[in-house]
């Protein structure tokens, strides 16, 4: 009688239910496993301006649009999110706010309660000051528990997202206990998943086999006891399965993200891709052009552009050959199957990584946090030999 | 999983839920943190009548003045209803 998915119905001509606005790069926190590009500082000066925001939700509303993530970076950075959130209450969005807090006052929360926001989720990085001070690069520990509290007094539900690591990842039931005390309604514990920042430092991220299984482990025991009083995703890594996610539900299917400087993405990572030219809100003749018709958004759709082993595969309609970046980040094939799959031919340089977690290169190599300064490193060459292990280079 | 419902419960729909009908896509749906359920013809028909003020009986009753010519009608609403309640897409009002 009723269907529950994530909008992933794909009869039709596909929609994008979920959009998703990386209003700004620029962010006072320095996460290492961020998934922002590592050339983000080239897109921290061009931002569309409030009046862009607004036409493009509009667009995208008429085209179906529902859920709206406003992200970042952090977008309490700009000031104009209380317009954006108005205007994303006027047009019905079942709009969110995904912050990490700093920046977040009462008089902000109380405007985005007024304009209709419908929910914020806070991230959250550990139970201890010093993890959470240490992967973040910042000291915000104490400010996380007080805007989690400002989030209940307004009546909002609670929703953390909490990024798995190797640094974090053992105290997985302290977290989750802390959840409980703050009051959560949804936790996602979202295991790091390797683009951008997170990819180049992967060695120091990646936690082993053992420390994941116990991890879910001790997540179901937590969720047998809490029941449906708090909902509980975790995310699992892919490195660790032996078939690829269905990375977006399919490229061009439910998900359009429109990032700061204005370019439409597929996915977050898709300009890492070689030989595509991404449109941008601020040249296109609309975003319905971007979507139904643009050269990039129908790269990828469906599966005309699929070569062997994903061609002849019985499960290619289940994952769609897996993630378009992560087949070019780590194989340097955007067309090939997912390395994460074992029918891959590139699937050793999975095992190889899940060998290296194993003993970790933590002290062989400096963790590179998400700053203005890594990131011009990173363009300018100077810290090229961590990303050249990868097609990850700017 | 959870009680069974009964004719003189009242529901609303859960916390944070919203419920709003789609030009675009042509259906209802419900809308939570992370997610959304779209609903066919007939599960909108029954939900949009959850409103925290009539009983399960009333929209049974209403259900059934609105569609005449379908038959078993009730069976197909109380099932829907507890669906919903399993799902914890609707709560029941003290």
């Amino acid at each position: 009688m009723a269907q529950q998915n994530n909008g992933t119905e794909l009869h039709g001509t596909p929609k994008p239910l979920w959009l998703l606005a990386e209003i700004t790069y620029r962010c006072p926190l320095h996460c290492a496993f961020c998934y922002n590009p590592t050339d983000y500082v080239t897109h921290t000066q061009n931002e569309l301006s409030t009046e862009q925001w607004i036409k493009v939700l509009r667009e995208a509303r008429k085209m179906g649009a529902l859920q709206l993530g406003i992200s970042g970076g952090e977008p309490l950075l700009r000031d104009d999110i209380e317009a954006i959130v108005a205007e994303a209450g006027s047009l019905g969005y079942y709009s969110n706010l995904i912050t990490s807090g700093v920046g977040l006052t009462e008089k902000r929360i109380a405007e985005f309660k007024r304009g209709g926001l419908d929910h914020i989720q806070l991230s959250m990085h550990d139970i201890t000051k010093e993890i959470n001070n240490f992967i973040t690069d910042t000291n915000t520990f104490e400010l996380k528990k007080k805007v989690a509290a400002m989030i209940k007094a307004y009546d909002y539900p609670m929703v953390l997202n909490v990024v798995i690591h190797r640094y974090n990842i053992e105290h997985i039931g302290e977290i989750l206990e802390m959840a409980e005390a703050i009051g959560a309604d949804y936790v996602e514990l979202a295991n790091t998943q390797y683009y951008g920042w997170s990819l180049i430092n992967r060695a120091q991220l990646m936690p082993s086999k053992e420390q994941l299984e116990k991890a879910e482990a001790i997540t179901n025991q937590f969720r047998k006891r809490v029941g449906n009083k708090m909902k509980v995703f975790f995310v699992v890594p892919d490195y660790y399965a032996t078939r690829p996610k269905k990375c977006m539900n399919g490229w061009g299917q439910v998900f359009m993200i429109v990032t700061a400087n204005g370019d439409v993405l597929p996915c977050h990572s898709a300009r890492s891709l070689p030989g595509l030219t991404f449109p941008n809100v601020r040249e296109a003749e609309s975003l319905e052009w971007i979507w139904n018709e643009s050269p990039a958004f129908n790269k990828y759709r469906g599966d005309g552009w699929m070569k062997e082993p994903c061609r002849s595969c019985p499960e290619k309609e289940k994952d769609l050959g897996g993630c378009r970046c992560q087949a070019y980040l780590l194989a340097g094939d955007a067309e090939g199957a997912d390395p994460v799959c074992t029918k891959s031919p590139y699937r050793h340089l999975i095992d190889e990584a899940i060998e290296e977690a194993k003993n970790p290169k933590i002290a062989a190599q400096p963790i590179i946090f998400r700053t203005d300064k890594n990131s011009k490193k990173l363009l300018e060459g100077e810290l090229r030999e961590r990303a050249q292990a990868f097609h990850a280079l700017p | 999983m959870s009680d069974k419902i009964r004719s003189e419960d009242v529901f609303g729909l859960a916390r944070h839920y919203r419920f709003q009908y789609e030009e675009a896509q042509g259906c209802y749906v419900l809308l939570f943190p992370e997610g959304m359920i779209k609903l066919n013809g007939s599960a909108g028909e029954v939900i949009k009548r959850v409103d925290g003020k009539k009983t399960v009986a009333d929209i049974v009753a209403e259900c059934k003045a609105a569609f005449p010519d379908v038959p078993d009608l009730e069976g197909d609403v109380l099932a829907m209803l507890q669906l919903a309640y399993d799902k914890a897409w609707i709560a029941r009002k003290e």
